[in-house]
């Protein structure tokens, strides 16, 4: 019943070395971490409590895993059966993202010994957006799970529980739908507290969970077209750029939604003269919008939206400012006031890409050991 | 645009778009019995007598700078330091008082916001704002140390001791901490008792806010009759002719107000006070979420949607797959 069939070939290549060796770099610092405190490792300060395990793991991480989001929505919910072949990977990629997101989040918990605390709903404050995000990730992991679980069941023959997980697929699908609309949003509304500190470019108040949500969406439809036209490349099989061209017709829609209300909210707040102050903020956010006009360019043309390497230039395009877009929010332009300062560390630098490189490893091995990709003809 | 007519333009823009529900929620109110401080920096002398007192209440010990064995030398506030007395500097540092070539000195601890950030945001109430006297407390055992509420504190107040393998948030809780309870038995704060100059005041918000009134009122130069301990009951005064005073308390507006409040002869900015308009963000931060929200009706009805509209889906997917 499934068209899907696990690659194959060798687990330890080249590059899975160097994964390797990067992860457990990342890992020496990770016990020491976990021995001597956050202080030992990291340069988180009084005024930047928030450092790149939050931002990069947790905030834009996650965004890098919204594939799974923005096709099951795609897929399922607008009815476009034909994008079937590249759900598997993407809820794949989504899962190990979220995951690594989770990972952050537990290193970057200075009271990491008692985290259920945040379980536990005699404590629960519903005025709290990290309330929302802790619990809908925590969710959403176990959603992505059973969502992936088929490719396992299949490889491992029980049809029984195969056929019991499909019947309620369609609750976790529409799970898959709601559960990442509520935290990317969240993870915009994160911002709506931190008040001045949060740039005036950035400091959209109440559009945040607006803005955030359609960054996610970009994101993930552009990470969709990124794996695919990498592993196309990667694992030399052919590539699925007609599927993918379709996809970038809703990301245009998106792009567009995404820079008017940006710049409505900019308008009507009276801060438009900001852009032009050509300093660091108004540099980040210029970047921040080329960025995001170069794929409407692109994917507007249906010549170049064919054409796979145009594509994937439009996609990275996105997932750099989609990122830059966070970063810039929550980091780059962050100001708590006067006498703060941050820069990561080199170990929480390598910590970060230790966990990533377990992520990348981790796909590796699981493409090449389960059904997630489609076979070529089917493309 | 004033940030208020914006926020109006925002509110009102956006109601429709995030499917509005609840209503916006407004600032807090000052809580029934609230007690705070007011600091007046023009009394000041940085004597430092507070931040060695508020180590002694808290069981803290001293941050020693260098050779400087004598006395506490912190220069902000850290796991191991509440409160802090910082020093402003200008030109030639000779007037005090003065904007221009002048110093004068500013304290820096817990605010006990009316309306408090860290509070709003805390996940699991590990930050509380007492119902009766405001005061905002803080409890590590149900703490996760996710750190929003350092985040969304406009003043930098609270500090994790990043330098401990299981360290915690450390803030000044009004010397009202379970074990410390001085304003519970009717003392007042630590660092107001020894205040040498009445620098430091303690008090209910109300009468504090009339005593910043009052010298608000003063003529530069007019003599003065300055209280030293709690502004109800001061234990004695000392006369002193007024400074030129900003006309600007500190705390009584700013993001729904502060229970410690300050004054000063210099502009607020200068001593390192953040950009805060009357509006908390909190505030906002709440009627956004629970707009979205609507405590969790909307998210159960979209979900009993999306698994119609998926089911729907699917099955017809399959008929036309297979
Ligand atoms: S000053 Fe900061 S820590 Fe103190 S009550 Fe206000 S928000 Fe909380
Ligand atoms: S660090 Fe602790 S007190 Fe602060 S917001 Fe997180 S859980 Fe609450
Ligand atoms: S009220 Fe108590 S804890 Fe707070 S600064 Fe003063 S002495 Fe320190």
């Amino acid at each position: 019943m499934s068209n899907h069939q696990a690659l194959g070939g060798r687990i330890f290549t080249g590059p899975f070395i160097v994964l390797l060796v990067v992860f457990v770099i990342g890992c020496v610092f990770m016990v020491e971490r976990f021995t001597e405190g956050m202080g030992a490792v990291s340069n988180l300060n009084g005024g930047f409590a928030w450092g790149i395990w939050v931002v990069y793991d947790v905030v834009v991480g996650t965004a890098f895993a919204c594939g799974g989001y923005a096709l099951a929505f795609m897929v399922y919910v607008f009815n476009k059966g034909q994008y079937h072949p590249l759900v598997r990977p993407a809820v794949l990629a989504s899962l190990l993202g979220y995951a690594m997101g989770g990972f952050g989040a537990f290193f970057d918990m200075g009271r990491f010994w008692q985290f259920y605390e945040i379980f536990i709903p005699g404590n629960w404050n519903f005025n709290s957006v990290m309330l929302e995000v802790g619990l809908c990730v925590t969710a959403y992991i176990f959603v992505l799970t059973l969502e992936f679980a088929p490719a396992l069941l299949e490889k491992l023959g029980l049809d029984g529980l195969l056929k019991a997980l499909n019947k309620v697929l369609f609750l976790l699908i529409a799970l898959g739908v709601l559960l990442p609309t509520m935290h990317q949003s969240s993870l915009g509304s994160l911002l709506i507290a931190a008040g001045h500190k949060v740039h005036p470019l950035w400091q959209s108040l109440h559009m945040q969970p607006v803005l955030a949500l359609l960054t996610a969406l970009i994101m993930g439809f552009s990470i969709v077209i990124f794996e695919a036209s990498t592993s196309a490349v990667g694992f030399g099989r052919e590539s699925e750029s007609p599927l993918l061209a379709k996809l970038g017709k809703v990301i245009i829609g998106l792009l567009v939604a995404f820079l008017v209300i940006r710049l409505i909210v900019l308008m009507t707040q009276g801060k438009l003269g900001l852009i032009f102050g050509f300093d660091f903020a108004s540099l980040m956010f210029l970047l921040e919008m080329a960025l995001f006009v170069i794929p409407v360019f692109i994917l507007l043309s249906p010549a170049r939206r064919g054409r796979g390497s145009q594509l994937l230039i439009a996609a990275v395009s996105m997932l750099m400012a989609g990122a830059l877009y966070r970063f810039s929010a929550f980091l780059f332009t962050y100001n708590p006031g006067p006498g703060y300062s941050y820069f990561p560390s080199v170990a929480e630098i390598m910590i970060t890409l230790g966990i990533i490189a377990l992520e990348l490893m981790a796909y590796l091995v699981l493409v090449k050991t389960l059904p997630v990709l489609h076979p070529e003809k089917h493309a | 645009m004033k940030r208020r007519d914006f926020l109006k333009v925002t509110v009102g823009g956006t109601a429709a778009t995030l499917c509005t529900t609840a209503e916006a929620r407004s600032n807090l109110e000052p809580a029934p019995q609230a007690v705070g401080m007011l600091f007046d920096s023009t009394l000041c002398v940085g004597c430092k007598a507070c931040v060695s007192k508020c180590k002694q209440v808290n069981d803290m010990p001293p941050v020693i700078d260098g050779d400087e064995l004598g006395w506490d030398s912190a220069r902000d506030l850290s796991g191991d330091t509440l409160n802090v007395i910082k020093v402003y500097r200008e030109g030639e540092a000779k007037t005090k008082d003065a904007e221009i070539n002048g110093y004068c000195f500013e304290k820096q601890s817990c605010m006990h916001c009316v309306d408090p950030g860290c509070v709003s945001v805390c996940p699991c109430n590990a930050m509380r704002r007492d119902g009766l006297t405001g005061i905002v407390t803080h409890h590590p055992d149900v703490c996760i140390g996710c750190r929003y509420c350092m985040v969304s504190c406009p003043y930098n107040v609270p500090q994790f001791e990043y330098n401990e393998l299981f360290g915690q948030i450390q803030k000044c809780q009004m010397c009202n901490q379970a074990g410390v309870e001085r304003i519970d038995k009717g003392q007042m704060t630590g660092c107001a008792e020894v205040c040498p100059t009445g620098s430091t005041l303690f008090g209910s918000r109300e009468a504090l806010l009339q005593e910043a009134r009052r010298r608000m009122e003063l003529k530069p130069g007019e003599i003065y009759n300055y209280p030293r301990g709690d502004v109800r009951d001061p234990y004695s005064y000392h006369e002193k002719p007024a400074p030129t005073y900003k006309q600007h308390i500190w705390g009584e507006k700013e993001a729904g107000g502060t229970n410690v409040m300050h004054i000063s002869a210099v502009s607020f900015d200068k001593l390192g006070m953040p950009p805060l308009q009357e509006r908390s963000a909190a505030s906002i931060a709440e009627t956004v979420q629970h707009s979205v929200y609507s405590y969790l009706a909307l998210p159960a009805l979209a979900l009993a949607g999306l698994s119609y509209t998926v089911r729907k889906n699917t099955r017809d997917d399959n008929g036309g797959e297979q």
